[in-house]
């Protein structure tokens, strides 16, 4: 039988098995989230492919016919896409699950389960669109002709990477919205800031060689140059010193992240 | 039964209230204090920890609590009931002291906890009971046993927040009690939901128990609680009032209802005060113990400081399954033309149709213009009404049911087909002389008719 010992801070035991024990309800939570957002619409799951080509029409008619920024020799669509795909995953995953806990107060106030559960959860939500903007890319890029190479076995460290960098934010907001629900004005700010200086509409490459380091040092940039890289092939340019500040960007903010979320999550039911 | 299901060592529990959470605690405070500058900050934040104050909502927990006890947790509201239950479902961690708890844990602090009301009952179904703790196989398992409780097949694939709430109710339910934990914890979740339902569940209970698990039931329920629980656990205040054998710690808590005087309701603004109100037997004696027909007499002490012109009193008497009765100046039109200075106000219920269940007496008064209220509705008091209904002639299977039964028995009568009559009564005076004995046959029109 099961022996459990609840003490003053002494729960850490517990942890990594109770999230194991929980494992299905990662599942469940993201099936919620997936079954009810599109409750009510006419155009249903269609939404998740509408918002990225949209998005994607408008920045290539921006930066590429307006803008005319170089393309390396990738129709502009797609290399606009490439950026699209990791950053609009980033946005909604911190957005989702900065909001998830304040979401579900109900559920934190009054049914014990490991509430690192929720956060993800939502990440897991923003993940699966994800997936299907990725089926709207593959189809894009059949249209194009467009063979990946040999890069493309780089491809999955790059989601990894996308994923991780997601949670870690995700899970900082989530615990500090719980406290600070200033979170809710500051995380839409974030967004949107961070998508005019990551390289989602143009190549890292038009940002002047001496800014480049400065330019880096946000880590969607090694993600996004490397997204396009594994997907469009080796005649784009990427910045190997970005990926590895992004890499070691992304390990410290999950681990930050796991630790304070874990350090204040004990007090999550007094305080939300 | 030997061995130990839960056992709590010096438990406490402490929320921190006061300053920082009145001046606000948003992040501009925060920040604002770290820029402006550092050093005072961290200071200040120091001082300001000591100077918060401490409310133990729980302090000095201790109990041994048995493999397959049922306990009944009583306390009034904010005695720290819910945290306890909170602390011991792991919503929240305690402050000090320890919880050792043998097997899987299960706690219903609410019914229908993580519904989705955009949701099919079936995707209900499957969602509540994960975030319960269930597994997927589990609950495929259990799917149609959940279905058949709940009451609900025909409904099971409509959203639920097109469910009524009763309906809503059954299914949150029925998904809870096929949870297999080896201890349960239930919060005041009978509240809701139909009569019939109620006891559906109250069963359900009662067998999870008889199977050798553990219960801890908190409740307002009084008679709930005695029905189920072999031993309850007093909290007032935080602390440990009582522990011990269900019928000793029931009956000193109702004590304490009664003996603990209205706290002294006083309405400023009208410069009225109600500092006591006596509950009475027919012989005039203090108590809140009645017996079935007896006369209840509710003695309200005022002292008016002003003039009270024209006040509306009105008394309801709420039992286990809802209310019962009332006298409500509002209706008859009976008020005193004013109050002034010291005095009393007496409304004498006569001979009480109550079966023995425990009740709460609650009351409001209006002031002339009838639309303000000089003192809000409030449970004030309560009291049990007791005793033996075979000498009222009751004298059925399940006689003992009227604890949870609809608690007003008027005067009645069967008039059977063989010609029988018999009287039922709460009041044993009147139900001498309407009986009639079961010897003297007189066939009625009505069966005349019939023949």
């Amino acid at each position: 039988m099961t022996e459990l010992i609840i003490e003053a801070g002494h729960t850490e035991r517990e942890y990594w098995r109770d999230l194991w024990r929980y494992r299905e309800l990662f599942y469940f939570l993201a099936w919620r989230d997936l079954l009810v957002r599109y409750k009510q619409t006419i155009v249903g799951v269609g939404w998740s492919v509408i918002r990225p080509v949209l998005t994607m029409a408008i920045l290539t008619i921006v930066f590429g016919k307006l803008g005319k920024m170089p393309s390396g020799g990738v129709p502009y669509p797609l290399l606009v896409l490439c950026g699209m795909l990791p950053w609009q995953f980033l946005s909604s995953a911190i957005s989702e699950s900065g909001n998830s806990l304040v979401a579900n107060s109900a559920l934190i106030s009054k049914v014990y389960f490991p509430r690192v559960v929720i956060a993800t959860s939502s990440v897991i939500t923003s993940f699966v669109d994800f997936m299907i903007s990725m089926g709207f890319l593959v189809a894009l890029m059949i249209w194009y002709h467009r063979v990946p190479s040999l890069n493309l076995l780089f491809f999955p460290l790059f989601v990894l990477l996308v994923f991780s960098a997601s949670l870690g934010f995700g899970l900082w907001i989530a615990a500090l919205m719980v406290k600070y629900r200033d979170f809710r004005f500051i995380v839409p700010f974030i967004v949107q800031f961070g998508l005019y200086v990551s390289p989602v509409g143009f190549q890292s490459t038009v940002v002047p060689a001496k800014y480049q380091l400065l330019f880096a040092l946000n880590p969607m940039v090694g993600i996004i140059d490397g997204f396009r890289w594994s997907l469009l092939g080796g005649q784009l340019h990427i910045f190997w010193s970005s990926v590895a500040i992004a890499c070691v960007e992304t390990l410290f903010i999950i681990g930050s992240g796991l630790w304070y979320f874990r350090k204040t999550e004990q007090f999550f039911a007094d305080v939300i | 039964m030997s061995q130990t299901a839960i056992s709590i060592e010096g438990l406490g529990k402490c929320y921190r209230v006061g300053r920082q959470q009145a001046k606000g605690d948003g992040l501009r405070h925060a920040m604002e204090a770290v820029l402006r500058s550092p050093v005072a900050w961290i200071r200040k934040r120091r001082e300001q920890s000591s100077k918060e104050e401490d409310f133990w909502a729980l302090r000095n927990i201790s109990a041994i609590i048995p493999e397959g006890d049922v306990v009944g947790v009583l306390g009034r509201n904010g005695a720290g009931k819910s945290t306890l239950l909170k602390v011991l479902s792991r919503i929240t961690v305690p402050t000090e002291g320890r919880i050792k708890l043998h097997g899987r844990v299960a706690s219903l602090l609410e019914v229908g906890t993580g519904f989705h009301q955009e949701l099919t009952g079936r995707e209900n179904i499957f969602l509540n009971g994960a975030i319960l703790g269930m597994t997927r196989a589990e609950i495929i398992r259990k799917f149609d046993e959940i279905v058949a409780f709940s009451e609900i097949e025909q409904f099971i694939d409509t959203p639920v927040k097109r469910y009524s709430s009763g309906m809503y109710v059954r299914l949150a339910f029925a998904v809870a009690a096929h949870l297999e934990p080896e201890i349960l914890i239930v919060d005041e979740v009978l509240a809701v939901g139909d009569t019939a339902f109620q006891k559906k569940c109250l069963g359900k209970m009662g067998s999870f128990a008889a199977s050798g698990r553990t219960v801890l039931f908190v409740s307002h329920n009084i008679e709930a609680i005695r029905t189920l629980c072999k031993r309850a656990i007093w909290l007032r205040d935080g602390s440990l009032m009582m522990d011990g054998e269900i019928s000793s710690v029931v009956d000193e808590y109702s004590k304490s209802l009664f003996s603990e005087e209205v706290p002294s309701w006083d309405n400023p603004d009208y410069g009225i005060c109600l500092n006591k109100l006596a509950l009475k037997n027919g012989r005039g004696e203090l108590t809140n113990h009645f017996v079935p027909g007896e006369d209840l007499r509710v003695e309200i002490s005022f002292q008016a400081r002003k003039r009270v012109n024209r006040p509306r009193f009105a008394i309801g008497i709420v039992g286990a399954n809802g209310s019962c009765f009332t006298s409500n100046m509002l209706l008859d039109g009976k008020f005193p033309e004013y109050l002034e200075g010291e005095g009393t106000l007496t409304c004498l219920f006569k001979a009480i149709p109550l079966l023995p269940q425990t009740y709460t007496l609650k009351m409001a008064v209006r002031d002339e213009t009838i639309k303000d209220f000089i003192f809000p509705y409030k449970d004030v008091t309560s009291f049990n009404v007791t005793g033996d209904l075979a000498e009222y002639g009751y004298e059925g299977e399940y006689v003992n049911w009227a604890s949870r039964s609809t608690p007003v028995v008027i005067p009645y009568e069967w008039h059977l087909p063989d010609g029988r009559r018999e009287a039922v009564s709460l009041n044993r005076s009147v139900r001498a002389i309407s009986n009639v004995p079961h010897q003297v046959q007189e066939p009625s029109l009505e069966l005349d008719a019939m023949q």
